[in-house]
């Protein structure tokens, strides 16, 4: 790393100027808790690494009109989780963002972070999905916006281009009667990767669900929305027919990798059970159990 | 190549140093400040014997470039005890024997003191779940629980 610039910007201008100008050898630094490590190991060797965590909107926590929140891509763990109000309204967000590592990396990784770095098993990548966050997304042809299921297109891979920075997320406005949960599976039980992940997010009004979306994380190339899911469980009462039907739904969709931390038929089954007990965690959270 | 001047405040001492840009916190703490009293052992962020208080966020300084704190109000544990006297945590870690061979210790020490600072009674379950960004080979964790929860007994006592 002994050729590598930094430079701290305080602005969006600024920093997308400066990767622009880098022509594909700089990177943006948040938390650093993953690039830091990587520049280290030789895996990524910048020449410039740019500063983002003193731009404003990178950040900041905005509740921008009731119940609906923006928040800023360099925001930590640990501030994510003191504002009440976000925490109360997307549990599951949070809670998938606070499995990320110890109490040292949530005091410095940023919810941006986790996303741009791009991993399959990112924890909070299936409950952004879940909550339908759009991605905002900021570069040298100006501004623009996509839903975050469609941010990731391969392991490491996002849809960013040369000079581009993702620069908040978008939260839609909260209705009343929903909420969320994230659940994950690991051998360990603290500081390990997800083997499966699960993201539910759900509108459940006089024992009728009136909006879902179900998302999971390391079981295919890219964290996954299931939209199928959505189609079913609208207008149902969630009863158990109900709920093993989409977990067999979301066990078709898996197309996961084998290795030392689980089998393909394991992550699958894993994928089934995930879903149902994060539905009745969120549906246990709407009635306020 | 030019260095980059820092200006922080380290254990409520101004200090302003220069540094590389590809310098860590602890390469600046531990070869130019000589606070060797921080660690590296992982230099990744996994076994948390080099944390110090940023801004009152406990983190890894192996895992932030000391170009990025500018501005930053720094806690090391060098500056723990006050006036030569013990922090409460340190006499305890002593007494208690929730320490062996040494190296995860100051790091230790920060991640108690950091969750003293935001939750002065935490539970058991909350403090094996806050240290567990800190590794120990030694002591098998149990002393060092026990040390802390004395000491928030203790504060809660005297309080």
């Amino acid at each position: 790393m002994s050729d590598t610039q930094y430079l701290a910007a305080s602005t969006i201008e600024e920093a997308v100027n400066a990767h622009s100008k880098a022509n594909g050898s700089a990177r943006f630094l948040a938390g650093g808790t993953d690039l830091l490590v990587q520049i280290k190991s030789g895996i990524r060797k910048p020449n410039l690494v740019i500063d983002i965590k003193k731009i404003v909107e990178l950040n900041s926590i905005e509740e921008i009109s009731e119940n609906e929140f923006v928040v800023g891509a360099s925001v930590s763990g640990v501030n994510l989780n003191r504002n009440k109000k976000f925490s109360k309204l997307w549990p599951g967000v949070l809670e998938a963002f606070r499995l990320i590592g110890s109490e040292q990396i949530q005091g410095r990784a940023s919810l941006g972070g986790n996303i741009c770095n791009g991993s399959p098993a990112g924890d909070s990548v299936p409950a952004l999905i879940a909550a339908g966050c759009i991605a905002l997304i900021a570069g040298p042809n100006g501004k623009r916006e996509i839903p975050i299921e469609e941010f990731h297109i391969g392991p490491g891979k996002t849809v960013l281009n040369n000079g581009e920075m993702l620069v908040s997320l978008k939260f839609p406005k909260r209705e009343i009667n929903s909420s969320d949960a994230y659940l994950r599976m690991t051998p360990r039980t603290e500081m390990d990767i997800a083997v499966v992940g699960c993201g539910v997010n759900i509108t459940f009004e006089n024992n009728v669900c009136t909006a879902a979306r179900v998302s999971l994380g390391a079981v295919a190339p890219t964290p996954l929305l299931i939209k199928e899911a959505s189609k079913i469980m609208v207008g149902s009462d969630l009863n158990s027919e109900i709920l093993d039907k989409v977990s067999k739904v979301c066990m078709d969709l898996c197309d996961p990798i084998d290795d030392k931390r689980g089998t393909i038929d394991y992550r699958t089954k894993v994928a089934g059970v995930l879903f149902k007990r994060a539905t009745l965690t969120t549906i246990d959270r709407i009635k306020g159990n | 190549m030019a260095k980059i001047q820092v200006s922080t405040k380290i254990n409520n001492e101004n200090v302003d140093y220069l540094c590389e840009p590809h310098d860590t916190m602890l390469d600046v703490l531990r070869n130019q400040l000589e606070l060797t009293g921080s660690k590296e052992s992982c230099g990744s962020g996994d076994c948390g014997s080099c944390s110090i208080i940023l801004d009152g966020e406990l983190v890894c300084s192996c895992l932030m470039l000391a170009a990025e704190a500018q501005g930053s109000k720094l806690e090391t544990i060098e500056g723990m005890s006050e006036g030569g006297k013990l922090h409460a945590l340190q006499q305890k870690f002593l007494e208690k024997a929730a320490l062996q061979c040494g190296i995860c210790t100051p790091g230790f020490l920060m991640a108690s003191k950091a969750l003293l600072d935001h939750n002065p009674s935490p539970t058991e379950t909350e403090v094996r779940f806050w240290l567990a960004g800190n590794l120990c080979r030694c002591t098998g964790y149990d002393k060092i629980v026990k040390a802390v929860l004395e000491v928030a007994d203790d504060m809660k006592e005297s309080a």
